[in-house]
């Protein structure tokens, strides 16, 4: 039975059985690669995407369970037109390898959304699930208070 | 292949005139000029394997692989720089498996010497040297390398590609050569005209390269200054594309699950496996079954369910016996002895304080962020492979020899890879997709692996012990005679990457013990090969990582021995030794406010490595806080002597720094039955947002020679925090990871 979900304000279908993680319907069914794998059992955040706005962890989400809008990585914006908090990321040049930044940066977002001037220790709470083996933290620090002194005005 | 592995042999052999009969022996090969892998574009040129250039554009072409380190960028700026045109204006791509891409860096490593002291004639045998690296096909990325071998190769590429652009110019317009000057893309004759190169591209290419002169460091705009990456906007958006977002067409998704001790496999059952929806097939691999679905997490669930007798390990089972095996490695003849200055053998000098200690390191997996994966598709004819890789054309050979078709019928792309530390250097993994795509030809299959399989079927950094003795005297060590055992990860990869069986002294398996420097009167150091088979490679900073703590640790003890500061204590014994690397612990000396007195509740170490060219010098703070203790700061000096972009330079260092906090701390790969008892992060943890100290970085440039950036950063951090703790705590650790002894913020 197909089962229908919003991404990125696009409708989108899909056969898979309904116990499959949203991470893998929709890296490999709906081709949409810029959500992450890292470790499949929600310890490192690189596949995080927001649901109705709040952060979660793709690969503990059942597409059975998805309970709301879904957006990723490629939905928070594009190489032409980067949400700030996206454009923030280049100007301090934070990332090294890149392969959790997707996560990071949808965790990010998140917080911004609900805070959106955190202190150095908001940072600390909100951004402790999400790994980096490159060690970009102090940037990925920076590239949030920029970004939220920028949608602060 | 018989002769190259005899200049292998002769190569690895450290001894100067086994060196120079190698190198001498190999010059008529090395000396031809390599094919360019790139053919030219209609209506425009390809310059050499560096530089392309048609109507739509300028591509330049990057030799080593981007991993994090940021090489695409800065190998693409040294071409701009000679070339005139800005890096936002191009297109910068990964070069294809090819000689012309050889790593010429990688194997002046090899060089007898401590290298800290080589001088001009040491360094031009060093390059001489490296040119074997094309006979070994070394295509590598690892060994902090790629500037050391990029940076004189690439520049000449660029200005090559200029003159034949102004040659062009000169041709068209009937203005001399001389008078033309090139600015962002485009070549300006003295009345204003402005030729784009994209409209010369073709007549240049018919014009003979000459070989130009380089620019002058003065006349530098882009080297040396801080360069936006040309990966960051793409990886911000998601858009980048890594090994695991390939997706030809009709791809099909395949997991895979292997012995987890390591050796083969007796049988397999996939009834059960076969009837889970979305699951197409079962495969068997040797050592490992694949699962193929159409989704990776379907084919994950099924491999779980797939019922599989397993072979016996062929290691001892038990993380006790392992480290039982590398103790007797010491009671075996010393596999080299890389220093004996002095009369080290007959102990502490007459009326000095002998100071004694053992250190013990565990086994560590890379766990880069992105699992391994590798994509393939065999048509009978063909193989095309796209597969994050650290040497591109090991990683296509092996695959060409696994189903059995000569090389240039395997084409192999090298996306962006999520993070390699060393791990993506072997082609395991490579070479099962390959094994996989065989069996079922022409349908492209990725071949994924979980987290799981990742950090329990690595290469791992070898678990390593070491005996140290020492004297003080007069506020001076009069003594330093240094053991390791572990086992050996040049002879494992030589092995695995080349078959060919690696003799003589090993001078990676004692680095930054052998090569410390420190002047100390009696010095020796001796290294040992652990007979034990677990599968281990190169880890960031390779032996580095472990000698530096037993190294750094072991001055820290001497230093209190003699009631001397451990900072000035270094200092005593390195100003003459080697004065670059003086200033760079002068410089955190100075950047920390380094007193040798810290406040209750604080304490501060020291650590210095030499490793990879580089020098580099670390102070760390630790914190005593309610939840445990947390490391503050750490302030680092280094010295590559030209830091050829200081932003991607000081995030190495950073970076490298972070990657040797998190094994020191947490990290640890243990044995139980033969199999590793790690499967997943949680069991494997790093240093997070909330753990991470400030992180102060210089750069100094007093060194003649370029030296590394991936690599040096990581060694110095273990015996700076071990130290810190001693400082703070007056507990001496002596075994990592250092949360077996300390209660950590977490």
């Amino acid at each position: 039975m197909a089962t229908r979900l919003t991404v990125n304000g696009k409708t989108l279908e899909t056969d898979l059985p309904e116990d499959v993680p949203l991470l893998w319907v929709l890296r490999d069914e709906f081709n949409m690669t810029g959500t992450k794998f890292g470790c499949g059992v929600s310890a490192c955040g690189a596949c995080t995407v927001h649901i109705d706005g709040e952060s979660q962890r793709s690969c503990q989400v059942r597409l059975g369970d998805i309970w709301g809008e879904v957006t990723t990585i490629e939905g928070l914006g594009t190489p032409d037109n980067m949400a700030v908090l996206q454009q923030a990321w280049v100007d301090h040049q934070v990332a090294q390898c890149g392969w959790c930044q997707s996560g990071q940066i949808m965790q990010a977002a998140s917080l911004l959304q609900q805070n959106p001037k955190p202190t150095d220790q908001d940072i600390d709470d909100a951004m402790q699930g999400n790994l980096c083996r490159c060690g970009t933290y102090p940037r990925i620090r920076a590239a949030i208070h920029d970004a939220a002194s920028k949608i602060g005005g | 292949m018989a002769n190259f592995k005899k200049i292998a042999r002769r190569t690895f052999l450290i001894g100067s005139a086994a060196i120079v009969g190698g190198a001498a022996f190999g010059a008529w090969y090395v000396s031809r000029p390599a094919e360019n892998p790139l053919k030219s574009p209609e209506g425009g040129a390809a310059f050499n394997p560096f530089v392309m250039i048609d109507q739509n554009g300028v591509t330049l072409i990057a030799k080593h692989v981007e991993m994090g380190q940021g090489s695409r960028t800065t190998l693409a700026a040294l071409i701009a720089e000679e070339l005139d045109v800005r890096l936002e204006d191009v297109k910068v791509l990964q070069g294809q498996p090819a000689q012309a891409y050889y790593n010429s860096a990688l194997l002046g490593e090899v060089l007898p010497g401590k290298g800290y002291d080589r001088g001009d004639f040491a360094h031009a045998l060093g390059e001489t040297l490296g040119v074997l690296g094309k006979v070994l096909n070394m295509q590598v990325t690892g060994g902090s390398s790629a500037m050391k071998d990029g940076f004189t190769e690439m520049r000449l590429a660029g200005a090559s590609a200029r003159e034949a652009l102004k040659d062009a110019a000169s041709a068209r317009l009937g203005v001399a050569k001389a008078d033309l000057k090139t600015e962002n893309g485009q070549v300006i004759a003295p009345d204003g005209t402005a030729l784009a190169y994209t409209e010369l591209a073709a007549e240049a290419g018919q014009m003979d390269l000459s070989e130009p002169e380089l620019r002058p460091a003065s006349e530098w705009k882009y080297i040396g200054k801080n360069m936006p990456r040309v990966d960051m906007a793409a990886k911000a958006t998601g858009t980048a594309e890594y090994g695991m977002d390939v997706r030809p067409e009709g791809l099909k998704f395949a997991a895979l699950r292997a012995n987890p001790r390591r050796s083969g496999m007796t049988s397999f059952d996939a009834a059960a496996a076969l009837t889970m929806p979305g699951v197409e097939g079962v495969y068997g691999l040797g050592d490992a079954i694949a699962v193929v679905a159409n989704n990776t997490w379907i084919a994950m669930q099924a491999a779980e369910a797939v019922d599989i007798t397993w072979g016996a390990a062929n290691y001892p089972n038990k993380t006790d016996q392992i480290f039982a095996r590398i103790e007797q490695g010491f009671d075996t003849e010393a596999n080299s002895t890389m220093r004996d200055d002095g009369d080290a053998g007959t102990g502490a000098p007459e009326g000095s304080t002998p100071v004694e200690a053992s250190y013990k390191v565990p086994y560590l997996a890379h766990a880069a962020m992105e699992p391994l994966n590798t994509t393939a598709l065999y048509t009978g004819d063909h193989l095309e492979i796209w597969s994050g890789n650290q040497g591109p054309m090991l990683h296509r050979q092996h695959a060409a020899t696994e189903v059995g078709l000569a090389e240039e019928n395997v084409t192999l792309h090298t996306p962006y890879l999520g993070g390699g530390f060393g791990r993506r250097g072997d082609f395991d993994y490579t070479v099962y997709a390959a094994r996989l795509a065989k069996l079922m030809p022409d349908t492209p299959v990725m071949l994924t692996w979980s987290r799981e399989e990742d950090m329990r079927h690595d290469f791992y950094r070898p678990g390593a012990l070491a005996r140290m003795k020492g004297a003080v005297q007069d506020g001076r060590a009069v003594l330093l005679d240094g053991q390791v055992s572990a086992q050996s990860t040049t002879v494992q990869i030589m092995k695995r990457w080349m078959d060919f069986e690696a003799g003589g002294p090993d001078k990676g398996h004692v680095d930054a013990l052998f090569n410390a420097p420190y002047a100390i009167e009696n010095h020796r150091v001796r290294g040992y090969h652990a007979d034990v088979d677990v599968p281990v490679g190169a880890w960031r900073s390779v032996a580095a990582s472990f000698n530096a703590f037993f190294q750094d640790s072991f001055m820290d003890e001497m230093a209190h021995a003699a009631g001397v500061d451990p900072l000035e204590f270094r200092l005593q014994h390195m100003r003459e030794e080697f004065p670059e690397g003086a200033a760079c612990l002068e410089k955190v000396r100075d950047m920390s406010g380094w007193t040798g007195e810290t406040p209750e509740g604080v304490g501060r170490g020291v650590g210095f490595a030499y490793s990879f060219g580089t020098p580099v010098a670390q102070v760390v703070e630790v914190v005593q806080q309610d939840s445990g203790i947390h490391v503050k700061k750490v302030w680092i000096a280094c010295d590559m002597g030209t830091a050829l972009d200081p932003s991607i330079v000081k995030a190495q260092m950073s970076g490298g720094m972070v990657y040797g906090l998190s094994a020191a701390i947490y990290e640890e790969i243990t044995f139980s039955g033969g199999e590793v008892e790690q499967f997943n992060f949680p069991d494997f943890d790093a240093t997070r947002m909330h753990t991470m100290p400030e992180v102060e970085v210089a750069i100094l440039e007093g060194q003649k020679h370029l030296g590394g950036a991936g690599e040096p950063g990581t060694p110095p951090i273990a015996p700076a925090l071990a130290n810190a703790l001693y400082d703070l705590t007056g507990t001496r650790a002596r075994e990592l990871p250092l949360n077996k002894t300390f209660d950590f913020k977490y």
